[in-house]
């Protein structure tokens, strides 16, 4: 807090005119402005920050890394000498958090059409809080149910699936189990619902009433409305809706940690126990780091930070694109 | 009346079915999003239930092992209650004036936007990495220990931008007319904004303020690495591990035994309980002071 009230005292000192008289009004005008205009550049500032900390606090435990950290599929930064790499990280992360983007679009614009165009009118005030509701439940319960409710259940499903889709690699391996990249790609998949369906739900509400008219006094069906004029409409705002949902479902750590069992290296077979992501790797490994260990953790949680940066950057974009078409 | 129907030519079979099946699809979306709700909720309270005791509420686990009967949460609920305290205290002031410069000084200034625009990107700052900075710098680099204020660092990190976004869509609701009947008054801006804007958009600003208290209680990720995990009761927020709800579930859940899982649920349940009354509460306020606009 020193730095804004450093702020503070230099607007002031700039501002104040010598042989001027200040009225108790300019005075608290400047220091309020001050105030506020220092709160703004805080925000700029802790960003900085964290960037700043993560590289500095990164980099001892990157010089003591023996293995390359970029192509690396170990992850041993307590040992003498520390190895680590992201590979199985990155993998881990990545396909997760895309399947379960694969799993939410679609129900989410289901659920946005729902509410937006096929419930009662006075229930979907109503109906809309109850998928918000979805929202408001802690990740650590998320992962507590995941692990203690819905794996036994996926048990079952993930053998159906190496059955009958066996044959796409992704989907193959002997031992299909329930603490799997898919059973934490569906917890996930729920998590994200609400973040996609309310957003996509704002933007089909938005579609100007002329074109829904104009399409239903055409003799088009609901159906034949909502493809020719709302999904038009709104395809950049699911778009951007998705992409937030995407970087939310990459950050998210404790509903991953507890629902995945660990394993070392990369397997592609997603249906099979073990994997591991940035964001879980940091929760569960932490407790027994080391300080390169530590150092190793942060080196992964900045890869983690340029990621989501990149990914809810370019999500904003596409949302804030949108809105100049408006 | 059913002539001109008929007249006109009655929809397809073929597109009259696609219609129906798209609205079964429809609904079938809404109920695949209802049954995990559903399931989550009623396994949170069943097994919650169990340990939903007194002694839940009135003793800490201190001296137990995962297999022991007994025990409770009361050094994570005091934790959990005091970390958001101070989060609050730390982000609202900060977030507000942040919100003010936004609409009332930024205007179309450049730094405003960029203000804007990172305070979108600091939303989707993944908490764990709001955890890992606050452990970079406090405790690495200021060489302080684990601590529940540590933890309302990392927390308030998290809480300044959703506050940010809230104030900032409130102030923009009060109508410039009372701004320029202000300013017309010979009133400063400053006393404007102090006494006549911000007090006209206050309702709004408690419901933001309380749905993102509601938010970052139940962070875990970052509070792992800031707070650590203890057993023992520790009022104190600036020295020592302390315990939080989340953490508790966290802890509790690791350890096989039912005991330890039956008091995970209880955790669960009584966290989701304070959240949805900060939920519900902040909705009340917001319906009771709906801004009535002119």
């Amino acid at each position: 807090m020193s730095s804004q009230s450093g702020v503070d005292a230099a607007v002031g000192a700039r501002h104040r005119a010598p042989g001027r008289r200040l009225s108790t009004g300019q005075a608290g005008d400047r220091i309020f402005a001050g105030a506020a205009r220092g709160s703004g550049i805080l925000v700029l500032a802790i960003m900085a920050a964290i960037a700043v900390f993560l590289v500095w606090k990164a980099i001892p435990a990157l010089q003591a890394n023996k293995a390359n950290f970029l192509t690396s599929q170990d992850w041993n930064p307590n040992a003498t000498p520390a190895k680590f790499g992201i590979v199985q990280l990155a993998f881990g992360t990545v396909v997760s958090s895309a399947l379960a983007l694969i799993i939410a679009t679609p129900v989410a614009i289901g659920i946005a059409l729902f509410i937006a165009f096929y419930s009662p009118r006075k229930l979907s005030a109503g109906l809309g809080y109850v998928v918000d509701l979805l929202a408001a439940v802690p990740s650590i319960v998320y992962g507590l149910w995941g692990l203690l409710v819905l794996a036994p259940h996926m048990d079952g499903v993930s053998k159906i699936l190496n059955t009958v889709l066996g044959w796409i690699p992704f989907f193959g391996g002997d031992s299909p189990g329930k603490n799997s990249i898919f059973t934490a790609s569906v917890v996930l998949a729920i998590m994200i619902l609400p973040i996609i369906s309310s957003i996509s739900r704002e933007v089909f509400l938005q579609v100007p009433r002329a074109n829904v008219e104009a399409a239903l006094a055409l003799g088009a069906t609901r159906w034949e409305m909502i493809r020719l004029s709302v999904l038009p409409y709104g395809r950049s705002g699911v778009i951007g809706a998705s992409m937030l949902g995407l970087g939310r479902a990459m950050g998210e750590t404790i509903a991953v940690a507890m629902v995945l069992t660990f394993a070392p290296g990369v397997n592609v077979h997603i249906l099979e126990d073990g994997g591991n992501t940035f964001a879980a790797n940091i929760a569960k490994s932490f407790g027994e780091a080391t300080s390169t260990g530590r150092g190793a953790l942060i080196a992964s949680g900045l890869v983690l930070f340029v990621i989501t940066l990149v990914v809810n950057m370019a999500a904003r974009a596409v949302v804030a694109r949108r809105k100049e078409f408006v | 009346m059913s002539s001109p129907s008929t007249s006109l030519g009655s929809v397809s079979a073929g597109r009259k079915i696609k219609d129906r099946l798209v609205q079964g699809l429809v609904y079938l979306a809404f109920a695949l999003a209802v049954i995990p709700l559903v399931s989550l909720l009623w396994t949170v309270v069943k097994h919650g239930a169990k340990r939903f005791d007194a002694d839940f509420f009135g003793h800490s686990m201190n001296g137990l092992a995962g297999k022991d009967a007994g025990g409770g949460a009361y050094h994570a609920i005091i934790g959990t209650l005091e970390q958001v305290l101070i989060t609050s205290v730390i982000a609202v002031p900060i977030a507000l004036l942040a919100a003010v410069y936004l609409v009332e000084y930024g205007g179309r200034s450049r730094l405003a936007k960029v203000v804007s625009f990172f305070v979108d990107v600091m939303t989707g700052i993944p908490s764990i990495v709001a955890g890992l900075f606050v452990l970079a710098l406090w405790l690495l680099t200021l060489q302080m220990g684990f601590s529940g204020f540590a933890g309302a660092l990392s927390l308030a990190i998290l809480m300044i931008p959703t506050v940010i976004r809230a104030a900032e869509e409130m102030l923009k609701l009060v109508p410039n007319d009372l701004r320029e009947a202000s300013f017309a008054l010979g009133v400063p801006r400053w006393r404007t904004i102090c006494f006549v804007v911000l007090p006209t958009a206050l309702p709004g600003i408690i419901t933001g303020v309380m749905l993102a208290v509601a938010r970052v209680m139940g962070e875990t990720a970052p509070l792992l690495l800031t707070i650590f995990i203890t057993k023992a009761i520790n009022t104190d927020p600036f020295t020592g591990p302390q315990g939080s709800l989340p953490t508790f579930i966290w802890d509790q859940a690791a350890d096989p035994n039912h005991n330890a899982v039956d008091r995970a649920w209880t955790g669960a349940l009584v966290l989701i309980l304070i959240i949805m009354l900060f939920n519900l509460v902040a909705r009340l306020v917001a319906r009771a002071y709906k801004p009535t606009g002119r």
